[in-house]
Parts: structure tokens; sequence; C-alpha cells
């Protein structure tokens, strides 16, 4: 049976996700609150794997938390960490415990986190781990051997519509929809002339792509974001409202343009649905929701 | 001509290693490392001093043409009384130089170096790496320029999303390869190699340990 995530997007509804951030170490409160908080109001949670190459808790983890809580999880696989093999075992166990929806990331480079010496592995690529994907559903493991017992996922990966320069990134966007990927969630995206162009030249393939917002908490860390980020924009006038809120009203500025800008995305029918990054405020993804007149 | 890049290990570790080795001779060499400054004539002789400044006793030093050469014995035979009275050999060449000194000599040998990779002198001062042997080239689909080794994933199939401005997630001075890639490809009307999609790699394309016996 299809995932209640895929069933969404089939059924053309605006789907909306957001994230869950695994902790680093075994206290789960924090995220069994966001989880409480978000399950009835998302189309699906993301579950991050290793976030900016930080070790925590594990995806898979933390997903099947999500699943026994009655949310909708979206396992992140990043190739970092894993070889071929462990990336299979993990979609097989992820299956068989009910979790349905998987997102093939490359993962952000080791030499980035908090375990700088450590290997990284990229034994496959995005665009291979969602073509291995599609293998293990048609009953064989990368290697050709026949499984006893089949997986069944809605596979997405991700694209960056502010990449410069875009075209390697287009190239290698339809590559991940030539290996099966089903939906496409995007890197933050502020600029949303840029991203309607992204998004007609998108639209020819036959893929759900996901608009990603990025809350935007004070000037400093849109500066921070343009600055260290890569593939993410923050335009100077979305700057300069954030500077202009009151002191103690950065947030609530934030959430008014990633609601105005979700309302845009709505209205003018830019996309299939939005994926909400609020990187450790998920508490206030209802807001920004509401903001968006999303609930 | 492809070079062995090195660069000198960190003097903490080199004190450690020679913890317990009061009477060493020192070998240089006269190629790759006189050509990164790593083991030239004159970083021997910084190094003979550093290592007097330790309380160490330095019975000799020489600066090889080629440590990796088979005719590294007669230079070591040409200072054998030296190197006898030593203790420890610090060796500032590559690994493999140090390989062929410690297969002809009894003695505890000490890398005063870290190899880094096999590149070539690009400019003033600057080695790249241009070539990790993998043993699958992939250089006929990606225009002459390497990702297994110009990228710092090793990615096949194109960018990942942490490419900015052309440059590498991990380095803002270093190129994406996938960007060189691309460029390239579009400037000799090929991008075409680009779109195909390139399944998972053979990571066991290069015998490890390698080793190859020609047949006949």
């Amino acid at each position: 049976m299809a995932s209640k995530f895929k069933q969404a997007l089939d059924q053309g509804k605006f789907v909306v996700t957001s994230e869950v951030a695994p902790p680093k170490g075994v206290n789960l409160e924090k995220m069994a609150h966001h989880i409480e908080l978000l399950k009835d109001k998302v189309d699906a949670m993301n579950v991050t794997d290793h976030q900016s190459s930080v070790m925590r808790f594990p995806s898979l983890g933390a997903a099947l938390m999500v699943k026994e809580m009655g949310g909708e999880p979206i396992l992140q696989m990043t190739c970092r960490d894993r070889n071929r093999l462990a990336l299979q075992a993990d979609l097989l166990f992820a299956h068989q415990r009910g979790i349905n929806n998987v997102l093939c990331l490359t993962g952000d480079s080791v030499v980035l986190g908090d375990h700088k010496t450590a290997k990284g592995v990229f034994d496959l690529d995005s665009s291979q781990l969602v073509a291995a994907v599609r293998k293990l559903e048609k009953g064989k493991d990368m290697a050709g051997n026949e499984l006893d017992g089949a997986v069944s996922f809605c596979a997405g990966a991700i694209v960056t519509p502010e990449a410069n320069p875009i075209q390697p990134q287009l190239i290698k966007f339809e590559k991940k929809i030539e290996a099966g990927a089903e939906f496409i969630q995007t890197q933050a995206v502020y600029d949303l002339e840029n991203f309607k162009n992204f998004m007609e030249y998108a639209r020819q393939f036959p893929v759900k792509v996901l608009a990603g917002i990025i809350l935007l908490t004070s000037a400093p860390m849109a500066r921070f974001m343009n600055k260290n980020v890569a593939g993410v924009t923050v335009p100077q006038e979305f700057i300069d409202e954030m500077a202009s809120a009151p002191k103690g009203g950065a947030i609530k500025k934030g959430i008014e343009i990633a609601g105005r800008q979700i309302k845009q995305i709505v209205e003018e029918n830019i996309c299939d649905g939005v994926h909400i990054m609020a990187i450790g405020k998920e508490e206030l993804v209802p807001d920004i929701m509401a903001a968006g007149g999303l609930l | 001509m492809i070079r062995s890049i090195t660069r000198k290990k960190p003097d903490e570790e080199l004190d450690r290693l020679l913890e317990n080795q009061d009477r060493v001779f020192i070998f240089g060499c006269g190629t790759c490392t006189t050509l990164t400054n790593t083991g030239g004539a004159e970083q021997v002789q910084a190094m003979q001093e550093y290592l007097a400044s330790k309380g160490k006793l330095v019975t000799g030093s020489t600066v090889l043409p080629v440590a990796c050469d088979n005719l590294t014995h007669e230079g070591l035979r040409a200072f054998s009384g030296q190197i006898n009275q030593a203790s420890a050999l610090v060796i500032m060449s590559c690994a493999f130089g140090v390989q062929n000194i410690a297969s002809q000599l009894q003695k505890m040998v000490i890398p005063a170096l870290d190899t880094l990779f096999i590149g070539k002198e690009t400019g003033v001062g600057q080695f790249n790496e241009v070539c990790t042997q993998c043993g699958t080239c992939v250089l006929g689909e990606t225009g002459g320029i390497c990702p297994v080794t110009a990228c710092h994933k090793g990615l096949i199939n194109g960018p990942c999303g942490g490419t900015n401005n052309g440059k590498c997630e991990i380095d803002k001075n270093k190129d994406c390869a996938w960007t060189l890639i691309y460029n390239r490809l579009a400037e000799i009307g090929q991008l075409d190699l680009m779109k195909r999609f390139q399944p998972p790699r053979n990571h066991q394309g290069e015998p490890s340990p390698g080793k190859i016996l020609l047949e006949g």
C-alpha cells in the first residue's frame, strides 16, 4: 500500500512537510514533543541523518519513533556514512518497520562536522541511492541477488534551485528523476521569481516539487546563511526587513516572511507543496503554517 | 612529471617518534621532497639544527639523489660509518623512499614527512593531485578531468548540493570538479556524456595491495 505521504502527493493535495532533528544523545523528550506537536498538522516529517555531519541519534531510530507515535516519517539517508551494504540493509529494516518514505541525499562532507577526521564513505551518490531503492523494490539487491521479500518506498531527492552555476545541478536533478525519484524537496528558496523559472523547467518532469522554506530568525542569521550555506541566497530586502523588526520581534518577523512566501506559493500554484525547516525551532512550524494560511 | 607530494609531520609527532632515540642519521631526497621544500638540503640542515636543539646527536646527514631508486644502496654504503653510529634514521623523503631505505638497513626508520598524494606542480609552489590511481578510469566521460580525484566526495554523476559559486563545500579555494567538468564538456560540445547515469563504481578496481605480474 502506498504511504500516506505518497497518497497525499498523488491526490494533488498541497503537501506540507517539516523536520525532526534527532538529538545528540539519548534524551528524546524534545524530539517527542515536536513529533507530538506536528504529527497531525503536517503530511510528513523528515528525519535528518547526522545533519551537517554532526553525530546524533540515528535517523532510522528517530523515523521509527515518528511512526510509533502515529506520524508519517520521511527517512533521510545520506551516502556519507554507510556503504551500499549498510544502506540497503537499513532500507530493508525501514520498510519492514513501516517506514515507507525515503529521501536520498549525498550528505555533507565529514570535514564540516564534529568528527572531522572520519572517513567519508560516498560508496554511492544520491542518484545511485534512488536507483538502489527502485532495484530493491523489484526484489533484487544491487548485486542482482534475489531478496526474500521486497521493499516499497516513496523515494525522493533534493535540488538546489539557487545553485551557482545551476546547469550542473539540473543535470543531476534529471538523473535523480531518471533513477526514480517521485518527489523533490528543494534547498531554501527565497527568491520566488527565480524559483518560478526553475519550476517552469521542472514541470516537464513527472515529479512533485516541495519548496524549501527556512525560517529566518534574525538579520545576522540571514547574513550567515548567505555567507556559509551553499546554494542559499537571502535577498537584501528580507535582511532589511528582519533588521527592521523591533527588539525581540525578529522571530515574529521571520514567521511573517515565511508565511508570506507560503501564501504566494499556494496562491500562484507555483509548486506542489512546501518543506518547512525551522532548524531547532520546530515548535514554531504551526505558527509558520498558520501565517501561510495552511492551518 | 608527476611527483610524490609530502608535508612535514608536526614537531610533537616527530618528538614522540624520537623519544627513545638519542643518535640519529638524517636522509633527504634530491627529487620530490627537494621540489616541495620538505626534504631538500635546506630542510635537512634545519632538521639537523632542530634535532640538536632537542639534545639529539646527529651522526650525519645526506641528501640522496633519488631515495626511491634502486641505486640508493650506493648512497647508503658511502655513509655506512655514520649510519652505523645512529640508533634511528630520520627520513625526509616520501613513504616510498622510507620503505626503500628500511628494506636495506637494519635500523629503526622515522619518517619526518607525511606523504599526501601523487601530484604535479601546477604553479610555483602549488601542487595538485590529478589521479588517485583507482583502476577504473572515467576520464573518457568527463572531458579529461577526474572527478574521482578532483571531487572531494569522488562523485561520478554530477555535483553535490554543497557546491557554491563553482567552488567545493570544503574549501572556497578549491574548484568544484563538476563545474570544471560541465564547463569543459560544454566547450567541446559533449554535454550528453554528463547526462548519462553512471552506475555505482567498482571500488575494487585497483588491486589492493597493488600487485601486477605480467604473464609470459
